[in-house]
């Protein structure tokens, strides 16, 4: 075969022009695909690192995502309570390593307020196995401290020492304030992209001092006990709202999810974490799908774009196409000559793309991770991202005959001259 | 002297049209010739030469370009034969514009290995091409420039040089000095006359012009051979 493609990268640098913004159109969908799917990828694994290093959430029975909502994503409330008196007898069993109770129910200015104890901060683990880390301060120690998740300090200006009140109920607009019990900032959390970041934290004993003049869900009327008085009395809760459990060994996790599920004193309900989040992250599958859709319409837009450009500028190239008849081109080099140039210009278009994605992410890296706590790794691309380019690749190549079969049909009608 | 051209019988008509564009008898063209054929536009020109480079094909009759009947060929067979034995020289925008006249002059022996052979057989190809280029008065200034930067003359020389790269056995010129003026036009007929004398190439040159004659053995009119024409004229 007659090396055609020089021919093809001359006539290219000789429209450098048109041929550079199809190749930007072409160059900026493939990072946007690329770039989406990053994202995609990313914000699934995160999510699914939204909690780590827990074998098992256990709560009043109910839905298993109701309860990975509730207790993981601070979203809606649980329908009931787990009484502290089953609580402790499932921390005894010999297979449960360490348990770590949350209470939820109160908020502070739209940010859910979290009832749990110092234990807390040492077991959560969210991504791949991150601990939780403090930005400045330490865990609470006192009664009436707190410890601030990155976003809530941040937007409500908090720092260490800050003195706040905690609200009762979950609106953004409370009316009843346990306003007689404030708390001080001890500490604020490094961001971690998760809910943990919008999570207000006091301990188990606090949320009851804050409730010990409450009763069912409402002030009584008439009776106020200071912070100080509450503080003297006891303060064992009678119930929680979730537990995380940590196990000795992962073998065991059937057997005692099964022990919990069954547990005679009261319905309760445990489930794997991981095996709860896969099945919310199938529920919201669907927007997943759409931006993968979008992006994939955004490469269709650049290649028809091409075609387009390529065969408008067909007309103005027939005589090219002539004079290369005339020196024995046959019309199937034409053929090969436009197809090729299309051909070349989606390829260059993919190596330019993954370069500007790359390039993008050593620049936003850093912002993204501060900004929305997502972490994207700049790995090679993976399978599915070469499969897909690779598709790109093919799609591009089949379409890129459209011009190429036209510049055929014009040098058969047209021969060596053109009769115009 | 073997024959270089030779029609028979032949007619041609454009699908859509009734009336035959091209009706020849018999046309013979030998070896090493200087062919004036004189055909002014609506004579059928455009079409004999697209018959013989093999890009028509006739409704019947015979084409034999070197003694080899072309028009019973399959399609590509007919482009390698129009790019290993004839060279082209048309009117005008002759070259790619994107190459240089160097890659122009190059060009047809990408698609034609005996002609490449051709030229290799006696040194390297960009030197048979400055050769051909500095006998056409196009000297190394020249060579590296982009072809659109040329005069009108200089290029239809460039075209020239192109032609007769790889000593194809037949050079076809279409009216390739309609665009230069009367002095250029004859400096130009007689450096063509002269490469195609050394390099011994059949030239078949077309024009309406009759005060080319002169510089050539044969002339033939084209509107006395093709009797398609007189059928026109008198249906018209």
């Amino acid at each position: 075969m007659v090396p055609v493609h020089q021919l093809a990268l001359k006539s290219l640098w000789n429209r450098r022009f048109t041929a550079s913004l199809t190749l930007l159109s072409i160059a900026l969908s493939v990072a946007l695909l690329l770039g989406v799917e990053r994202i995609r990828v990313e914000s699934r694994n995160s999510f699914a690192n939204t909690i780590s290093g827990t074998d098992l959430i256990v709560g009043a029975r109910s839905g298993s995502v109701q309860l990975l909502l509730y207790s993981v994503f601070r979203i809606g409330n649980a329908t009931n309570n787990v009484s502290w008196q089953s609580y402790q007898e499932l921390r005894k069993h010999l297979d449960v390593k360490w348990a770590v109770p949350i209470a939820l129910g109160d908020s502070h200015r739209g940010f859910r307020v979290m009832g749990t104890t110092v234990d807390y901060f040492e077991h959560y683990r969210y991504a791949r196995h991150k601990p939780l880390e403090f930005a400045a301060g330490k865990p609470f120690s006192e009664l009436y401290e707190a410890v601030l998740g990155a976003d809530v300090a941040e937007k409500l200006g908090y720092q260490t020492g800050s003195k706040i009140v905690i609200a009762h109920g979950a609106g953004e607009v409370s009316l009843f304030k346990h306003d007689n019990k404030p708390f001080t900032v001890t500490g604020i959390l490094r961001k971690t992209g998760t809910p943990l970041d919008r999570t207000v934290h006091v301990s188990l004993r606090a949320i009851e001092a804050v409730h010990v003049d409450w009763q069912g869900g409402s002030k009584m009327p008439g009776l106020s006990i200071s912070a100080q008085k509450a503080a003297t009395m006891d303060l064992t809760p009678k119930s929680i709202t979730a537990a995380l459990f940590g196990l000795q060994s992962r073998v065991s996790t059937f057997r005692v999810q099964h022990y919990i599920n069954n547990y005679p004193a009261e319905p309760l309900l445990a489930i794997l974490p991981g095996v709860a989040l896969q099945e919310l992250w199938d529920m919201m599958g669907i927007a997943e799908k759409a931006l993968l859709a979008v992006s994939v319409f955004v490469v269709l837009v650049g290649l028809i774009g091409m075609i387009t450009v390529i065969l408008t500028s067909l007309n103005e190239r027939r005589r090219e196409m002539a004079i290369l008849r005339s020196v024995g081109a046959r019309p199937m080099h034409i053929l090969f000559l436009i197809s090729g140039e299309a051909v070349m210009l989606i390829l260059l278009g993919i190596l330019i793309g993954i370069g500007l994605l790359y390039g993008f992410l050593f620049i936003a890296q850093p912002l993204i991770e501060n900004r929305f706590g997502l972490f994207i790794g700049i790995d090679w691309p993976s399978l599915y991202e070469l499969s897909l380019l690779g598709i790109l690749l093919l799609v591009g190549t089949v379409v890129s005959i459209i011009p190429g079969l036209r510049a055929y049909q014009y040098s058969l009608a047209d021969g060596m001259t053109i009769r115009i | 002297m073997s024959r270089v051209i030779e029609i028979k019988q032949l007619l041609f008509r454009w699908q859509c049209e009734a009336q035959p564009v091209l009706n020849i008898d018999s046309l013979v063209i030998e070896a090493g010739q200087r062919v004036f054929i004189k055909g002014p536009s609506g004579s059928g020109k455009s079409t004999l030469l697209s018959l013989l480079g093999g890009v028509l094909i006739p409704e019947r009759g015979e084409i034999n370009l070197l003694e080899q009947r072309i028009n019973t060929l399959p399609a590509g067979k007919r482009d390698h034969f129009r790019a290993n034995h004839i060279g082209f020289i048309f009117q005008m925008f002759n070259l790619i514009p994107y190459l240089s006249v160097l890659e122009n002059v190059l060009l047809p022996l990408q698609f034609s290995p005996p002609r490449r052979a051709r030229v290799l057989h006696s040194g390297t190809a960009e030197d048979e091409a400055r050769r051909l280029l500095s006998h056409l008065d196009l000297h190394e200034e020249h060579v590296h420039q982009s072809v659109t930067a040329l005069s009108v003359g200089q290029q239809q020389r460039v075209a020239a040089a192109r032609a007769l790269i790889g000593r194809p056995e037949i050079i076809i010129a279409d009216e390739p000095t309609s665009s230069l003026d009367a002095d250029r036009r004859n400096a130009f007929i007689e450096l063509l006359i002269r490469e195609c004398d050394t390099a011994g190439n059949t030239l078949l040159f077309v024009s309406h012009d009759s005060s080319l004659e002169r510089f050539f053995d044969q002339r033939i009119d084209l509107r006395e051979i093709n009797r398609a024409v007189d059928n026109r004229t008198e249906a018209a």
